[in-house]
């Protein structure tokens, strides 16, 4: 009998487990739809930025409120999947708390670690709840967070609920079947959450404690493997990305802009400056700047399926707090769905810019950096955003009509104003008149 | 003022076979912007007060290419770089200081990019070095105890970390330094920066330059204090829109610095 609940258990697993690989392979596709950018180099540095940043939460902490109960479900998320080790072990072999007897009396400490994180999760996720859903913190009522977004955020927070009262609730089974002696259960010690739940239990009979403890076990795992599979179609999937998003962090100051080497190829030939590698044939220069989702690069990519909509980019934004429409939250989903729908092979004829983000938003970005410096994950809109702008200015001339005058006062008066490059010195001559 | 306060160009002094220690890179604001021109020869008033051997490039000068690269054109931003990073490396130039943030990020940051190296120092960095290395003393004078605050240009702050050196210069001025609500890292944009200022501002509820004079008003200052001419500009119309021009001033730091010096 216990074989075929084996069995059982084994396909149980496997299936999501299938349905997670091929999600991951289609994930790990699409980013590198992207294009090229060379990440390779200050390795010291990107372990520190994310042991700091992703693993240490140092960003996070800039709200110390939400810092703090996030800390909780994140801890509580890399703790207690210990548990699910045990869980894992215990469905193959059809044995019941196999660390317990070789943990000793540490089981019991353990045990009742993992509650207190349990509790800890579930009073975050209720608190979350209410900050989404009855304080509706502005942030999360933006535009761009009607529907499937709001949505989602709801259902990951529920499932995270049920999933630890499930792990309490199977706890407090096992403690009343514990206390009756019945065989198989062996003894945990006194769990200090669990057992407050255990005057609802003590009345139910042996059969029914076994049932509840049991569907509670097979809940819990099989809950966790299809959130697994769950969390890579969702905003949640920052639990896995932000970990290499923030190794592959921007180390360059915030007010670089990243150096169009294809250009300075054309720029020094044209100015007849000697070109690196200048025998070989011209590699084919594909398009300046990007159109669509996979014109970026896949670091940009990785970055639309590492946001998790939090949106502080966004409350940060001038340009969104004085009522434009560009949000910086909103770029990264869009680039999310763009290229999923490109992996996908849909959507064609459309692209990422016109279709899902216009030119008004791009026009009215500042590049001063309140997204890069607000998002607890490095994640970096801006470089989302010029590229467009520069798609708009190389390829299409289609800036608005004062940045083209801009450019061509550049280009003939050398200062972006319409004035005469001789008069450039005339401020001299005020040098003496005041002082 | 006894003696006459100079501008000495690089190509002057090459002509006498000398070279600066320091370019003062001016830029298009400081060269064309009547408003900011003031800074500029406030910051060379000071330059000349302190003996200090610098050289300005005059009509040599030209756009760093920063508002064409940050609206997209990364063409004309190269062209231009390509033609100041020959020029500077003509006059075998090494080290640059600017009144302009844009100008400091790019020739600090993306010029190297392109080849062209030199130590580029914005002027509140220059200032404080100064006031550190004792050769710049100031005594509070008129902004003695008055309520000055900060306003952080983004170029400065968030793209190059640098929060101090402009309040240290300020508090050397025995001023009461107020902080806005938003400030350093979480500083609000003046609402120039990315080629912003050459264009008018996407529609709305409210223009950006607004939002942030009324935080600076809120503080109660007398005098805003920039460092940049992006964000002098949107202050200055900010204030003028709040009708508060007779009430509040906005000064570059260097002209703070050089009143005091008098």
């Amino acid at each position: 009998m216990t074989w075929m609940i084996q069995l059982v258990f084994v396909a149980v697993v496997a299936v999501p487990i299938y349905f997670l690989i091929r999600r991951i392979k289609q994930i790990r596709r699409n980013i590198l739809l992207g294009k090229d950018l060379d990440r390779s180099d200050r390795s010291g540095d990107r372990w520190k930025a994310m042991m700091l940043i992703a693993f240490g939460q140092k960003k996070m902490f800039k709200k110390p409120i939400p810092a703090f109960l996030h800390l909780l479900i994140y801890v509580g998320f890399l703790v207690i999947n210990l548990e699910v080790l045990e869980f894992l072990i215990d469905g193959l072999f059809g044995t019941h708390r196999i660390f317990a007897p070789y943990l000793g009396a540490f089981y019991n400490v353990a045990m009742n670690i993992f509650e207190c994180l349990a509790l800890g999760v579930l009073i975050s996720c209720i608190a979350f709840l209410i900050r989404r859903n009855v304080i509706k913190v502005s942030r999360f009522t933006k535009p761009e967070m009607k529907g499937w977004p709001a949505m989602d955020g709801n259902l990951i927070l529920i499932i995270e609920c049920v999933l630890m009262m499930a792990i309490l609730k199977m706890n407090a089974a096992d403690q009343v079947l514990q206390s009756r002696g019945v065989a198989g259960y062996v003894d945990t010690g006194h769990l200090m959450i669990s057992s407050l739940m255990i005057p609802i239990f003590e009345h139910f009979s042996d059969g029914f404690l076994i049932f509840t403890e049991r569907a509670a076990w097979w809940f819990h795992i099989i809950g966790i493997f299809t959130f697994a599979v769950y969390v890579t179609y969702s905003k949640h999937l920052h639990i896995f990305l932000a970990f290499p998003n923030t190794y592959y962090s921007n180390l360059a100051p915030k007010g670089k802009i990243q150096n169009m080497d294809a250009v300075t190829k054309e720029v020094k030939s044209m100015l007849g400056m000697p070109v690196e590698g200048g025998s070989e044939p011209p590699t084919e220069v594909g398009t300046f700047g990007a159109k669509d989702a996979s014109d970026l690069s896949w670091k940009s990519l990785m970055e639309a399926y590492s946001c998790t909509e939090c949106g502080r980019c966004t409350t940060e934004c001038p340009a969104n707090q004085t009522g434009k429409l560009l949000s910086p939250r909103k770029i990264m989903m869009d680039t999310r769905d763009r290229i999923e729908e490109i992996g996908a092979g849909q959507g064609e004829g459309k692209s990422l810019l016109g279709d899902f983000i216009t030119k008004e938003e791009i026009n009215a970005c500042t590049s001063c950096n309140a997204c890069t410096e607000a998002c607890p994950i490095n994640i970096d809109p801006l470089s989302i955003i010029l590229e467009m702008k520069r798609y708009v200015a190389m390829e299409e001339s289609g800036s608005p009509a004062s940045w083209n005058s801009m450019f061509s006062n550049i280009e003939t008066n050398f200062a972006p104003w319409k004035f005469s490059p001789t008069d450039r010195f005339n401020w001299a001559q005020d040098l003496n008149d005041k002082n | 003022m006894s003696e006459t306060i100079k501008a000495p160009t690089v190509a002057e002094l090459q002509a006498k076979g000398e070279t600066p220690e320091i370019l003062f890179w001016v830029g298009c604001a400081g060269s064309f912007d009547d408003r900011y021109k003031r800074v500029t020869v406030a910051f060379t008033t000071i330059l000349n007060k302190l003996n200090v051997n610098f050289a300005v490039l005059g009509p040599e000068e030209s756009c760093t290419g920063d508002p064409a690269r940050r609206a997209g054109n990364e063409f004309l931003f190269q062209m231009q770089a390509m033609a100041n990073i020959q020029l500077l490396d003509m006059y075998q130039v090494k080290k640059i200081v600017t009144a302009c943030p844009h100008c400091f990020n790019t020739l600090k940051n993306e010029y190297p990019d392109l080849g062209g190296n030199y130590e580029v120092i914005h002027h509140t960095t220059f200032l404080q070095e100064l006031l550190d290395e004792g050769k710049l003393k100031v005594s509070g004078g008129s902004f003695k105890g008055q309520k000055i605050t900060y306003h952080d240009s983004c170029y400065l702050g968030r793209a190059n970390d640098i929060y101090e050196a402009p309040r240290n210069v300020l508090k050397a001025l025995d001023a009461d330094l107020v902080e806005m609500k938003r400030c350093k890292t979480k500083g609000l944009c003046c609402g120039a920066g990315g080629g912003q200022m050459f264009k008018d501002a996407e529609s709305g509820d409210k223009e950006i330059n607004v939002e942030r004079t009324e935080e600076a008003l809120d503080t109660g200052a007398k005098v805003i204090a920039s460092g940049c001419p992006f964000c002098m500009t949107m202050l200055s119309d900010g204030v003028k829109n709040k009708e508060k021009e007779v009430e509040v001033q906005v000064k570059d730091i260097a002209e703070l610095i050089n009143d005091a010096m008098n």
